[in-house]
């Protein structure tokens, strides 16, 4: 397949991600959509890696080049785990303390 | 470690900071203000004995370097010599004496209050010593960082508001000298910020012309000249006493040393180009600020507007570009310290007892009090620069320089002689003469330990102003440095 | 000899130091015995300095004791110079004080101890200051002594401290003094950078050397110095008002001592005042002006003490007059002169006015004579000598100034004639107010009215002794060739003056006898007039004329300084005040606390608290970051 899709697929999901998060003021759908940015980018990076890594591989049959790649999204898997465990928590407090999850309330620190 | 003690200069930080810090842990009561006597009476002897045992041609004794920032080209070090000695011996004066007036008072958390006043002594004698740019700087903060705290905790009503001024004030003049001394040090050919590398660097005019703007702000806020005054009268009065003290006895006199340490030998021609506006700027700002101290009703007000003509004095004297202008300039800052303490002691010892320092409200003082009258007078004819007191000597000599400068502007300047005499004669009038009031009736005169205050700073203003010479001679050098480049 | 001369002034100092530390433990006898016995002892040995200085073959000699300042090319020395005209003046000082002293310690005796002794520490540290102005080698010391003894005469004139006019009456003094003080600093500053040295004996050989501009501008500098010191126009109304102090204080202060300093120091550099045409010009017409001025103000002053001290004023100026034209011996001599019937003068008021319980207005007093026979007697010696009778002192030492005025321009001659009539007028109007007719004063008064003690006499008859036989040591030649001691003994210093006055028109000896007669039958009949108005004075209420009224107002000057100078620098310095240190520079400086404040405050509401535009932003602003970097690189 050519590389155009999956780039065309990451923009499309990164998009989404984003207008989601600019649009929506559901902090759960926010985080839902910060998550799809984060796989749109693991999507792009597992695509390149494999490009790079089969055209590395035609030359030189031992060759590790385009494996890093994959390596990073093992690390923004992590991290975004990470991420939600904070971020969920965060927000279970939020909604224990004015029972709600909309991020329009989360204007205290202008006061 | 014993051989980083070793010598003067070294003694002379080491000493205040020590006791500082001592100062900090002693929470008992009394321990603090024991300890900070204690090292600040040790300073005298330090100064006392390097005016005696350390001749300039001891550099080992005079000069002292640790090493610091080495990668930046910056050491710790520091350097005694005459002109150094007349100020740390100042300084070295004006704390103990600062300390002897305090005794009676009360202050919260007073271990705090000494540690701050002993490190505020120690960034003066630093400022007073760096023989590196950079030193010089962190020492400039190291001074008014303290006095922050100092106004702001202990000051008066007002307090907040004065110290927030003249903090921003001399902040924003310490980073345009600090701006001025990193642009220095980029130019200097071995990356160093040490004097002896600036004093070699050989600057265009043009880059003489901005480099003087930034370092001659700093040290025209600090002293301070018209226009850059109007942070001092507030701070003066909403400082406690003995801050207000250091402030006006040595810390002012911080930008006419810069002036002579730094900005001369640094910017000759720049110096050259602009003396002569500067002079004509600071000779009206005299007559302006004599002015204003005569319409004053507030004591400290008065005596903080009489300080800024007098400090104009100098300035004026130090662009004069005048040996004789020059030592009288050296020896001025040495008396006008005295002097303008002493006049502090009589304002602190009126304000303690009445709980007023408007001079409108007083009077009759020298019916109650006639040993504090006798002593005020003296301080006052001293402010005046009376012969055979020590003003009259240094003022004499600046004239004089001021004179061979321009006649013309040595005849502006004397006005602000004729001025001093009605608003210092209105303020002795006012407060001790006329009969007593309410606020007068109880007034007590002075204590034995404010005695023993006004017999040192009288035995100083006597002794200087009849038998200069001794003074003198150790002065007698100090003025061939910052003059070399326009002989 | 000269190891103790140092002595002379430091007596008193150590009197001062005695009488100031002490005052609180010394009793009332003590006190005056430290005070007057101090400087009696420096009287002593000033007749001994005197005595050398008079003997034949003697060289003016200059002791140095220790450098004062010694800086940078300045090199002054603390150092003393004796000669001839500095015996004299230490004489006329120490003797004088000495007699003003002894005469205090009686009429200051219902001041309390400590106040008592606060006084006679005053009193030596004037003459300690006095003496080093006439005994300093240089300009420098010479201003020591100069503004000494302005600091002394603040002291004493507001020596009731309690009364606040004569607070104000010594600030006045102080700062007036001031004024000149900065003329003669500025003086001092030109022949230092002129001539690199202030010292007598280095810098007057030098002055010929000199230009004919630097020469006048150093003298008019140094005049200017004089005018404040000595009361001449502009800067004399301080001297009427420093009549606040006691009467001892005017007499020896404001009369006979400090207020000649100006005429000291112009005839100590007469050497440079001969060279400066301009200047003498000046001196003479100010000093001719300022004799008449105060002369015409002192015939409408109903205050004893403000009579004689416009007459001093009056006085002094005709001193000026003949430094003026030349004749400084005859200035010097009228200094003499001055000092012992001046004195006389003050302190016989002083022993009215202690009889009358401190009434010092002439309308009140009268028929004196009766109670007061001594200071009465003393009191008419002295008002003969002012008014120029002979063989009195006055009439030896004004005649020489007449004389030398009518040698330089006839109509300095006349002006000083008409001040000497007025002098005499104003003189004897005084003197019979007080002493003949009825009194006038109130029943209580009348009660009390006494001879004041022998310590108050004794300085009386003394000085009248001296304002008789005073003047005998400056003869003119018109009476005896060569008898005018004064003048020999003063020549070696003031000797080399009649270079310049070549336009001299020497008078016959006849012409002069002439005039000296005329002279004296004119003021006689000063005196008539006067005893015809006076004698038998009753106040009544009569309107006053208009010119009476402007005299008697002492033609406002006051107002006019108060007007002119004082009020528009009050208002200057009220606008800096008010208006540009506050308003403007201050207002600059927090203007510029408060725009950072007020867009600060503007900024801060872009913080909307929505996370939502927060990321909005961002992502625009990454958005732009990223066209901007595309179109960067192309």
């Amino acid at each position: 397949m050519p590389i155009n899709y999956y780039i065309f697929l990451s923009i499309a999901l990164f998009t989404i991600g984003i207008v989601g998060v600019l649009t929506r003021r559901n902090a759960i759908i926010i985080f839902m959509c910060i998550e799809l940015m984060l796989n749109a980018v693991n999507v792009l990076l597992v695509a390149f890696s494999k490009m790079h890594h089969v055209a590395a591989y035609a030359l030189d049959a031992s060759t590790t080049v385009g494996t890093e790649a994959q390596l990073f999204v093992f690390f923004i898997m992590v991290v975004a785990a990470a991420e939600v465990t904070v971020g969920l928590a965060i927000i279970v407090m939020l909604y224990r303390n004015i029972h709600s999850v909309d991020i329009n309330f989360l204007n205290r620190l202008k006061h | 470690m014993f051989t980083a003690f070793d010598n003067f200069p070294a003694l002379l930080i080491w000493l205040p900071l020590i006791g500082g810090l001592l100062s900090f842990l002693l929470k008992k009561e009394g321990m603090a203000r024991i300890v900070s006597m204690a090292s600040s009476l040790l300073s005298v002897v330090v100064v006392v004995a390097s005016m005696i045992y350390a001749k300039p041609e001891h550099a080992l004794l005079n000069q002292v370097s640790y090493a610091w920032l080495h990668g930046l080209g910056s050491s710790f070090s520091f350097l005694l010599d005459e002109l150094t000695k007349t100020l740390c011996l100042l300084t070295a004066i004006v704390f103990p004496i600062v300390l002897l007036v305090v005794k009676k008072n009360q202050y919260k958390n007073e271990h705090i209050f000494f540690g701050l006043l002993m490190l505020t002594q120690c960034g003066l004698m630093g400022v007073f010593m760096a023989a590196d740019a950079l030193v010089f700087y962190f020492f400039w903060e190291l001074a008014l960082i303290p006095v922050y705290f100092l106004s702001s905790i202990w000051g008066g009503e007002k307090r907040i508001k004065a110290t927030f001024k003249f903090f921003i004030y001399t902040f924003i003049g310490s980073l345009l000298l600090l701006i001025g001394i990193l642009y220095m040090y980029l130019q200097t050919e071995d990356q160093s910020f040490s004097i002896v590398s600036f004093y070699r660097l050989q600057l265009t005019a043009q880059q003489q012309f901005g480099l003087f703007f930034l370092f001659f702000s700093a040290f025209a806020i600090k002293m301070p000249i018209v226009p850059f005054h109007t942070w001092q009268p507030e701070a003066y009065e909403q400082a406690p006493t003995p801050v207000t003290m250091v402030l006006s006895g040595v810390m002012v006199k911080m930008g006419v040393f810069g002036v002579i340490r730094w900005l001369l030998p640094l910017f000759p021609l720049a110096v050259k180009e602009f003396n002569g506006p500067i002079i004509l700027l600071i000779s009206v700002g005299m007559i302006y600020a004599s002015l204003i101290a005569i319409k004053q009703d507030s004591l400290k007000r008065l005596i903080a507007y009489s300080s800024i003509a007098h400090i104009g004095l100098m300035a004026a004297g130090v662009f004069a570009l005048k040996d004789i202008a020059m030592q009288g300039v050296i020896l001025q800052m040495f008396n006008h310290g005295i002097n303008i303490v002493a006049l502090w002691v009589v304002a602190d010892m009126i304000e303690k007892q009445t709980g007023v320092c408007k001079i409108s409200e007083l009077g009759g003082i020298a019916t109650k009090a006639p040993v504090l009258s006798v002593f005020f007078v003296v301080a006052a004819m001293a402010n005046i620069a009376l012969p055979l007191t020590n003003a009259f000597v240094g003022e004499f000599m600046i004239f004089n320089g001021l004179f061979n400068y321009n006649p013309w502007i040595a005849a502006l300047a004397g006005i602000s002689i004729i001025l001093s005499a009605i608003y210092t004669l209105n303020m002795i009038k006012n407060v001790l003469y006329g009969s007593t009031n309410s606020v007068t009736e109880g007034f007590t005169d002075a204590s034995t330990t404010q005695i023993i205050v006004f017999s040192i700073l009288v035995s100083f203003i006597l002794t200087i102003g009849i038998y200069p010479e001794p003074l003198l001679n150790v002065i007698k050098t100090a003025s061939s440095i910052p003059l070399f480049p326009f002989k | 000899m000269n190891k103790f001369v140092f002595l002379i002034p430091v007596l008193p100092l150590v009197g001062f130091l005695i009488n100031g530390l002490g005052r609180n433990i010394l009793s009332r006898a003590l006190v005056s015995i430290v005070g007057c016995g101090t400087l009696i002892a420096s009287f002593l040995l000033s007749l001994l300095v005197f005595r050398e200085a008079a003997a034949p073959g003697f060289v003016p000699m200059v002791i140095n004791y220790f450098d004062f300042i010694h800086a940078g090319g300045l090199d002054i020395k603390f150092s003393f110079q004796v000669d001839q005209l500095s015996s004299l003046f230490l004489l006329i000082i120490t003797g004088i004080g000495s007699l003003i002293h002894i005469y205090s310690s009686s009429y200051m005796h219902e001041e309390t101890v400590p106040h008592f002794a606060r006084y006679f520490a005053y009193l030596n540290l004037f003459i300690f200051s006095m003496l080093m102005l006439i005994l300093g080698a240089n300009f420098v010391i010479m201003f020591i002594g100069w503004e000494g003894v302005g600091l002394c005469s603040y002291l004493l004139i507001g020596y009731w401290f309690k009364n606040n006019d004569y607070n104000n009456a010594a600030k006045k003094a102080f700062v007036m003094n001031r004024i000149g003080d900065l003329g003669f600093l500025l003086a001092i500053f030109w022949m230092l950078s002129q001539f690199g040295t202030v010292s007598y004996l280095e810098l007057f050989p030098q002055v010929s050397s000199a230009s004919l501009y630097t020469i006048t501008c150093i003298t008019l500098l140094l005049f200017v110095g004089a005018m404040g010191k000595s009361a001449q126009i502009p800067l004399y109304t301080w001297l009427p008002d420093a009549m606040a102090g006691p009467t001892p204080v005017s007499a020896l202060i404001h009369a006979a001592t400090m207020v000649t300093a100006g005429i000291y120091m112009i005839a100590r550099s007469n050497v440079m005042y001969s060279m400066a045409p301009h200047t003498q010009d000046v001196i003479t017409i100010i000093g001719m002006a300022t004799a008449l001025l105060a002369a015409t103000i002192a015939l409408k002053q109903n205050d004893i003490k403000k009579v004689l001290a416009y007459s001093t004023v009056s006085q002094l100026g005709l001193m000026f007059v003949a430094l003026g034209v030349g004749a400084y011996t005859a200035g010097v001599f009228h200094v003499m002169t001055h000092a012992f019937f001046k004195a006389l003068l003050f302190l016989g008021a002083g022993s009215v006015i202690h009889a009358m319980h401190h009434e010092q207005d002439l309308t009140k007093m009268g028929g004196l004579r009766k109670y007061l026979p001594i200071t009465h007697i003393t009191f008419l010696i002295g008002t003969l000598a002012i008014s120029g009778i002979p063989p009195f002192a006055g009439f030896f030492s004004k005649d020489e100034i007449l004389t030398a005025a009518l040698q330089k321009n006839p109509i300095y001659y006349v002006l000083g004639v008409v001040t000497s009539l007025m002098t005499a007028f104003y003189m004897f109007r005084l003197y019979f107010l007080t002493f003949s007719g009825t009194f006038r004063g109130t029943d209580h008064q009348a009660k009390h009215l006494h001879e004041s003690p022998v310590a108050m006499t004794m300085p009386l008859i003394v000085l009248a002794l001296l304002s008789i036989v005073g003047g005998f040591v400056g003869v003119p030649s018109v009476f005896a060739e060569n008898a005018h001691l004064l003048s020999n003994f003063l020549n070696p210093v003031l000797g080399s003056v009649h270079s310049t006055s070549h336009e001299v028109v020497h008078l016959s000896h006849s012409t002069e006898l002439m005039l000296m007669g005329v002279l004296v039958f004119l003021i006689l009949i000063m005196i008539f007039f006067a005893s015809r108005k006076f004698a038998s004075y009753q106040p009544s209420e009569k309107e006053e004329s208009t010119i009476s009224k402007f005299l008697a107002n002492k033609w406002y000057v006051d107002e006019l300084y108060e007007a002119l100078i004082i009020k528009p620098i009050g208002h200057v310095a009220s606008f800096f005040n008010k208006v540009v240190d506050t308003k403007v520079i201050d207002g600059f400086v927090n203007g510029v606390g408060k725009s950072v404040q007020y867009s600060a405050r503007q900024l801060r509401l872009l913080q909307s608290g929505q996370v939502g535009s927060y990321v909005l932003i961002m992502v625009i602003s990454l958005i732009l970051l990223f066209i901007f970097q595309f179109f960067w690189k192309h």
